[in-house]
C-alpha cells in the first residue's frame, strides 16, 4: 500500500463543537472545541499545533471515536462516527502505552487479536513491523527492557499491524529528547511513505509539526477552532534533514506568529501580548 | 543469595538450636515441647505411617477449595466493586474494619444455614481469604493506566475483554499479593473452624492432642502446617517478583 495524497476527504469534520458538562448544579460547562470544520485527504500527514489546553486531544478522540461531539458530525470514509471507533483507524498516544507484561513481540501481536487472520499472514505482518519499526533484536524483551522512544515505537508498531488508513498520533514524542524526536520524525516519515496512510498529528512542538506535515492546522486557545490552516509544500521524501532549509524557520515562525497571543491567553495573562502580535 | 535471605535462615536455624538446647538441658519440660529434632522425627513417622493422612488430607483440601473460592469471588467482586464509585466508597470502611468481626463466633449459625460437615468450614475460610484479594486487587486496578483503558477502547473491548486481557494482567501482581494473603487465611479459617467444633481435620487433631498432651501429634501437625502454608506463600512471593522483574519494578 503506497497511495498518493488525493483530494478525496478521508476524514470530515462539520460544525463540530464538545461541550462537557461538569458534575453540580451550579457548574458551568465548559466550551473545550469548536465549531471545527476540517477536511483530511486521503494519505496526507496533517499536524495539529494549538496551546495547551486548546481541545487538540479531543478533537483527536473525537475522529477516533472515543468521544462523541456534543454538536456535528465527524465522518470517516463517508461514514458517520457517533462514539463508535472505526475499523481502519489506528492510534498512539502521547503516554508509554505498551503492555508491560507481554514481550516486544507479543504487545505487537496484540494488535491482531481480534482480526481473523491465517498464521502465516499474521507472522507476516508482525515480521514487517518489527522490521519497519528496527524491532527485530529485540522482539523476546519486555518494555522495561526498552528505551522510552523504543517503547513508543512498540506502540506505533502495535498500530501499524492492524494497516490502519488513518494513524492518529496524540503528542507521540513528547516525553523524548530532542535528537530522539527527530530520529522518530524520520521514522514516522518513512512509515507513512511505506504504508500510504493518512496520518493526523496532534503536537506542540511547532518544529515538529513544521518538519513532519503537508498541512498544519493552528488552533486558538480554549475553545480551540482552527484560525489557520499553513501549507508547507515539502516534497514526500523527506526527512530531519529540512530543518536546515531557510522556509522552515520562515514556516515555523509563521505559527508562532499566530500561536504567541492565543498562547497566551491560555495561561491567563492577557496584558503579556502587548509587545507582540501577528506577523 | 542474597544478604537479607541468608540473615534470614540463619535466624531460624539459630532459634531452633536454642529451643533444641532449652529442651534437651531440660529448661523447657518435655510435657510442654519437644527438641526440634523428635519434632521432625514425628512428622516423618506420622506421614510414613498415614496414620493422620484423612485428617491432612480432608483439612489441606478444603484449605485448597477455600482459597479457590476466595480468588474468584475477591477477583470478581472487586472488578464489579472498582466500577461503581458509590458502592467502593460504602463498601471502603468495612474493609477497613472487617478482620474485628469475630467470624469463628458465628459457626453455630452457619451450621443452622449449610448443615453439619464441610461447607460452614469452607465458608470461614472463604470468607477470611476473600476481603484480602478484593482490596490487593482493587488497589492493583486504581493503578491501571488510563491510557491502556483508551487502548482497549481502540481495540473494541467490552468490559470482560477488557478486564481478562488488559486489567487483570496490570493488577496481577497485586493480586499474587491478594493471594499471599488468601493461602494464610484460609488455611487459619479452615483450621480455627475444625479446631472449634469439627470431629475430623488437622484442627481437630491439633485440638485433641493439645487436649490430651499428645505433643508428638500435635507439634508435628503445627510444624506441617507452617510448612504447607510457608511454600505456598513463597513460592507466590517467587512468581510476584517474577513479574515485577520483567515490569522493572524488583
Amino acid at each position: 500500500m503506497n497511495m498518493a495524497i488525493t483530494n478525496v476527504a478521508q476524514v470530515s469534520l462539520r460544525g463540530v463543537d464538545k461541550v462537557f458538562t461538569r458534575p453540580g448544579k451550579a457548574a458551568e460547562p465548559i466550551h473545550a472545541l469548536g465549531p471545527i470544520d476540517l477536511e483530511l485527504r486521503r494519505g496526507e500527514f496533517f499536524a495539529v499545533v494549538g496551546p495547551s489546553g486548546c481541545g487538540k486531544s479531543t478533537l483527536l478522540e473525537l475522529i477516533a471515536g472515543l468521544s462523541t461531539a456534543s454538536r456535528g458530525e465527524v465522518a470517516f470514509e463517508g461514514r458517520p462516527i457517533a462514539g463508535k471507533i472505526p475499523e481502519g483507524v489506528g492510534v498512539v498516544f502521547q503516554e508509554d502505552a505498551s503492555f508491560p507484561w507481554l514481550s516486544v513481540v507479543d504487545n505487537i501481536a496484540f494488535g491482531l487479536r481480534r482480526m481473523n487472520l491465517a498464521k502465516g499472514e499474521r507472522e507476516a505482518r508482525i515480521e514487517r513491523a518489527l522490521a519497519m519499526m528496527g524491532l527485530g533484536p529485540f522482539a523476546r524483551s519486555f518494555p522495561a527492557q526498552l528505551s522510552g522512544g523504543m517503547r513508543q515505537r512498540v506502540c506505533i508498531a502495535r498500530t501499524l499491524v492492524t494497516e490502519p488508513r488513518l494513524i492518529l498520533l496524540d503528542e507521540p514524542f513528547a516525553a523524548l529528547d530532542q535528537q530522539t524526536r527527530l530520529l522518530m520524525g524520520d521514522e514516522v516519515l518513512n512509515l507513512w511513505r511505506k504504508t500510504g496512510a493518512t496520518i493526523f498529528l496532534i503536537t506542540h512542538a511547532l518544529d515538529e509539526a513544521t518538519m513532519l506535515a503537508d498541512r498544519i492546522g493552528v488552533m486558538s486557545a480554549r475553545p480551540g477552532r482552527l484560525i489557520d490552516i499553513v501549507e508547507t509544500g515539502w516534497p514526500k521524501d523527506r526527512d530531519s534533514r529540512i530543518v536546515q532549509e531557510e522556509r522552515f524557520g520562515a514556516i515555523t515562525a509563521r505559527l508562532w506568529g499566530f500561536l504567541r497571543e492565543e498562547s497566551i491567553k491560555a495561561i491567563g495573562k492577557p496584558g503579556a501580548g502587548g509587545a507582540g502580535g501577528k506577523p | 543469595m542474597k544478604p537479607a535471605t541468608l540473615w534470614r535462615i540463619g535466624l531460624v536455624v539459630a532459634l531452633m538450636l536454642l529451643l533444641e538446647g532449652l529442651c534437651l538441658t531440660g529448661f523447657i519440660d518435655k510435657l510442654t515441647m519437644q527438641p526440634p529434632h523428635v519434632m521432625v522425627a514425628d512428622i516423618v513417622h506420622m506421614l510414613v505411617s498415614g496414620s493422620l493422612n484423612a485428617a491432612i488430607a480432608k483439612t489441606l483440601g478444603n484449605s485448597a477449595i477455600a482459597f479457590g473460592l476466595a480468588m474468584i469471588i475477591g477477583v470478581a467482586g472487586a472488578i464489579g466493586i472498582h466500577r461503581f464509585k458509590a458502592v467502593r466508597e460504602t463498601l471502603d470502611p468495612l474493609f477497613a474494619t472487617y478482620y474485628a468481626i469475630p467470624i469463628f463466633a458465628f459457626y453455630p449459625l452457619l451450621i443452622i444455614l449449610f448443615g453439619l460437615g464441610d461447607a460452614p468450614e469452607i465458608f470461614i475460610g472463604t470468607m477470611l481469604g476473600v476481603v484480602g484479594v478484593i482490596v490487593s486487587t482493587m488497589n492493583g486496578l486504581d493503578r491501571v493506566p488510563r491510557v491502556l483503558l483508551k487502548t482497549a477502547q481502540i481495540s473494541g473491548f467490552g468490559t470482560l475483554e477488557t478486564a481478562w486481557r488488559i486489567t487483570l494482567p496490570y493488577a496481577a501482581p497485586y493480586i499474587l499479593s491478594g493471594a499471599k494473603l488468601a493461602v494464610a487465611y484460609s488455611l487459619i479459617g479452615i483450621i480455627g473452624a475444625e479446631f472449634i467444633m469439627s470431629s475430623s481435620g488437622m484442627g481437630y487433631e491439633i485440638s485433641f492432642a493439645y487436649n490430651n498432651f499428645d505433643n508428638a501429634t500435635m507439634y508435628p501437625l503445627i510444624i506441617l502446617v507452617l510448612v504447607v502454608a510457608g511454600t505456598l506463600n513463597a513460592g507466590l512471593a517467587r512468581w510476584e517478583k517474577v513479574l515485577m522483574i520483567r515490569r522493572g519494578l524488583a
